[in-house]
């Protein structure tokens, strides 16, 4: 129970500050649709091809808009050593991880939220008929991605370019969860041939979970000095 | 040879510890011990180890050999009981910004579990007279100001162990004096105090023990009026403050 608490308490204070200075979420939002327009700009819509590569896109600007989130997310932390802060406390770090986890899911859940509205608008694409699907596949890979955001957030926190380094750092490990989600999100798009949609979110989930408890068992390792 | 460690039952411990930074040795074979009602100055030039050793003590950093224990646990391992019992404030004020003095003490305070967290609040800003800027963002304070919230964080759960790395820092007189006064009362609540500055005067009409430091090694550790100052090269003032 304290241990909830303890996570609702991180969770509650990262969303106070994003509300206080507006700055995560609105620059994961603005860049996200700016990738998904560029992406509309440069092929035709409601063309076979370009909805082909509706799923590619929409992950890649979920990808990017993440980056900037997950930096963002260790920027209130690193002003006035406030993550070392939080350490003086008697508190598994791993709590400290999944409260700034929850926080990184929610803002590129929002993001992703927009940019898919703006995706079905702009390239003439209605997602309702696998709505439940794309759903769980989105919560899942979000899930996974911004576990890795946040464990390499914290590690790049710590160094002279870590805008640089959390994308060097991140992305030959998050390349995994993107893949397999395009993949099945696409299949979700197309509508799975053999009906089997469970086998596409399992792959997702899958590899989402193992990252995460990954991330949960190494993070008090990356606050250590 | 400096004199030894006398201290009956110390309770926070550095056991032979040495840290290296690259090639650099910011400690050397540092050993020593501080007790409940206790109340210690940690002196030396810049550069001779204060902050690293008590960054170490409050587990912010670790040692390149060596260990540091609180109640016989090495806090490395098992550091739960001495977090729960440390109050520490750095050169960081450890403060966001974004949210105000008060909701800065109700998350640090939320985080060590603390039950009657308003009322633990009100006293923490009470005692560092905050209580007219308890809304004010963080951000927005002086740096003097912005310390006293940081004392107040590290107040809010009344530790046992008081380690402080230049408290008096950007601090006006009326809150130096009113920050001398609390710190001098410690040791007589049963509490232990560390603490650093390059005040000397300042720092030895508070405590009874000096840990003189140089280029990392512990020069000298023990009672303050029985310290070598000529060899450690501190020269006094006119007379020691009291």
């Amino acid at each position: 129970m304290s241990s909830l608490k303890i996570i609702w308490s991180i969770l509650v204070k990262d969303l106070r500050v994003e509300w206080r200075n507006r700055e995560t979420l609105a620059s994961m939002c603005v860049f996200g649709l700016l990738i998904v327009f560029l992406f509309n700009f440069a092929f035709e819509t409601a063309n076979e091809e370009a909805l082909r590569l509706l799923p590619a896109v929409l992950w890649v600007a979920i990808a990017f808009a993440g980056v900037l989130g997950f930096n963002r997310a260790f920027a209130s932390e690193r002003e006035n050593a406030c993550l070392e802060g939080m350490t003086l406390a008697p508190v598994d770090p791993s709590l400290i991880f999944v409260g700034k986890m929850l926080a990184n899911l929610l803002f590129l859940g929002i993001a992703e939220v927009v940019m898919a509205f703006a995706a079905a608008l702009w390239f003439n694409f209605s997602f309702l008929p696998a709505l439940g699907e794309l759903l769980l596949i989105a919560f899942f890979g979000t899930m996974g991605y911004a576990a890795l955001g946040t464990i390499f957030g914290a590690i790049a926190a710590n160094t002279r370019m870590r805008e640089v380094m959390l994308t060097v750092l991140q992305f030959p490990i998050a390349f995994w969860i993107l893949m397999l989600s395009i993949d099945s999100t696409g299949n979700a798009m197309r509508g799975d041939p053999d009906g089997n949609w469970f086998g596409g979110v399992a792959r997702v989930a899958g590899i989402s979970v193992v990252f995460t408890v990954a991330s949960f068992l190494l993070f008090e390792y990356v606050l250590e000095e | 040879m400096p004199p030894q460690d006398h201290i009956a039952k110390p309770v926070l411990e550095v056991r032979n510890v040495t840290k290296f930074f690259g090639d650099l040795a910011a400690l050397k074979e540092v050993s020593l011990g501080l007790a409940c009602g206790e109340s210690a100055l940690l002196y030396g030039p810049n550069g001779a180890g204060k902050t690293t050793l008590l960054r170490m003590l409050v587990s912010l950093a670790r040692p390149s050999s060596g260990e540091v224990l609180f109640g016989g646990r090495n806090i490395e391992r098992d550091g739960a009981g001495a977090k729960a019992a440390i109050g520490f404030v750095s050169h960081a004020t450890f403060l966001y910004g974004e949210l105000t003095v008060r909701e800065n003490l109700k998350f640090f305070g939320s985080l060590f579990g603390l039950s009657d967290l308003e009322k633990k609040i009100d006293a923490a800003l009470e005692l560092f007279d905050m209580r007219s800027r308890e809304g004010v963002f963080a951000r927005d304070l002086s740096r003097g100001l912005q310390q006293r919230a940081s004392l107040a964080r590290a107040f809010l759960h009344d530790p046992s162990f008081v380690i402080l790395d230049e408290p008096f820092t950007g601090l006006d007189s009326q809150s130096v004096k009113q920050l001398e006064d609390l710190l001098r009362r410690l040791p007589e609540q049963g509490k232990a105090l560390l603490f650093s500055t390059h005040d000397f005067e300042q720092g030895a009409a508070l405590a009874g023990r000096l840990i003189a430091l140089k280029a990392g090694r512990v020069r000298y550790n023990g009672p303050l009026d029985a310290a070598p100052f000529g060899s450690l090269g501190i020269v006094r003032a006119a007379g020691p403050k009291n």
